[in-house]
């Protein structure tokens, strides 16, 4: 069987419903997994012991396991557990949760690089502990470490195709679909791949703006 | 939390295991020549192969591995590559790994020096020599720790053949999920397996890192 990319314009609609999926789900895990990290490095640096151990428990667990493991466990857990989400949120929180333990590691090394004197500063001003970190300690932090968290959401980008293996009908699962109707995986993946190349480039483009849009704020 | 089914099931785990370390070893070490032609190419001096070096990075990973897997696996045999979903998993992870070595590689010999290489050009070695004796011994060191984490994510990133049915690690769970309706216990059960083999990788990378360390 030869190649034949004729057949691909005829599902182009549904290759670009199914990018705009993509494309969805990437930035709405994306938010997910930035707050999240937020969040989860303020917990791992200042939260008591009660929290923070089955925190870094938890984070650790993320680490070192696959995500395609842990949707299975997100998407099957919850309805364990009788809460019976859409596979396509299950799959933004399983994509949210897996990056927001790695942005986690990498602002709470922003976070040990503002200087001490900030936080005494706040401190000393008459701000609380909660309020010194929100709204000095963390603005400071998250911008010096903008360029490693745009490289986790570029592979946010490319991990999203995985979802499409717990039912959610993004670019993957819409060429498969495709293809079950014309048997040609070849074209149709292919295609799928162009079209993640050309969102990557637009998320790249996007997230050098963002930098050097912070760049210049500093 | 049910100890019982985690003991019965243990054995399929611990043979999905194996699957998942030769997986990671075969890719592993086939990203690493692909990681190696990638460096060459993008070093060269031949304009062609330069840019044949720079696409090959830039498609890889501007698309997702899933994707590349599917290719390789599904589309394979309309182009004449035949593959079982085993060799498929080997290949298509080993040259989506080997993009990431290639920038890991070009980043610590552009990261040597550049004295060194015009001293040993100047004491007469010849262009590749200067690479070979004087770049590359420096470089080799610098590489190993980031090569150790482009290695600990291949094993994770083996969980995508899961998607081809390769029966591993990953795939086991799944289908175990699947039959007794138990995924914290699967995910506690595979996800320790991970753990144990990253940690034992992460050991021989420490291991290799401090016999090739300056003292």
């Amino acid at each position: 069987m030869g190649l034949d990319f004729a057949v691909v314009p005829e599902y182009l609609d549904r290759l670009l419903l199914g990018s705009a999926w993509t494309i969805g789900i990437t930035l709405a895990a994306a938010a997910l997994s930035f707050f999240g990290g937020i969040l989860f490095a303020v917990i791992a640096l200042y939260a008591p012991a009660v929290i923070r151990w089955p925190f870094k428990t938890f984070a650790w667990l993320f680490m070192g396991t696959p995500l395609l493991l842990q949707l299975f466990l997100i998407y099957f857990g919850l309805i364990q557990i009788g809460i019976d989400l859409p596979a396509v949120v299950a799959g933004i929180i399983g994509l949210g949760l897996h990056f927001a333990v790695y942005n986690s590691d990498i602002i709470q090394a922003g976070i040990r690089a503002v200087d001490k004197g900030q936080y005494e500063a706040g401190r000393t001003l008459g701000l609380s502990q909660a309020q010194t970190i929100r709204k000095i300690i963390v603005p400071q932090a998250v911008r010096a470490v903008v360029p490693p968290i745009g490289n986790n959401m570029i592979a946010l980008l490319k991990d999203s195709a995985l979802v499409s293996v717990i039912g959610v009908t993004e670019l993957t699962l819409s060429s498969q679909l495709a293809i079950s109707k014309t048997f040609r995986p070849f074209e149709f993946y292919l295609a799928a791949a162009a079209c993640y190349y050309v969102i990557n480039l637009a998320l790249e483009a996007g997230l050098h703006r963002i930098e050097r849009r912070i760049q210049v704020a500093r | 939390m049910d100890f019982d089914l985690i003991l019965r099931v243990f054995p399929y785990f611990l043979q999905a295991a194996v699957v998942t370390i030769e997986l990671s070893v075969y890719s592993t070490a086939f990203g690493l020549i692909c990681g190696a032609l990638g460096t060459y190419a993008r070093l060269s001096r031949h304009k062609l192969l330069r840019a044949v070096g720079t696409a090959y990075v830039s498609v890889i990973r501007g698309t997702p591995a899933l994707i590349q897997l599917f290719i390789l696996y599904f589309g394979g045999p309309q182009i004449g590559i035949q593959l079982d979903a085993f060799e498929a998993g080997v290949i298509g992870l080993g040259v989506n790994i080997g993009a990431y070595m290639t920038e890991t590689m070009r980043g610590a010999i552009v990261a040597v020096d550049k004295g060194q290489t015009e001293a040993a050009r100047t004491l007469g070695l010849s262009r590749s020599q200067a690479m070979r004796k004087v770049v590359l011994p420096q470089a080799a060191r610098l590489m190993i720790r980031p090569l150790g984490v482009n290695i600990n994510a291949q094993i994770k990133g083996t969980a995508l053949v899961a998607a081809i049915s390769v029966v591993e690690l990953t795939y086991t769970a799944q289908r175990y999920i699947g039959s007794t309706y138990k995924p914290f216990e699967m995910f506690l059960l595979a996800g320790a397996l991970y753990m144990v083999i990253i940690y034992v990788v992460g050991l021989g990378i420490t291991f290799l890192d401090g016999k090739v360390a300056l003292r």
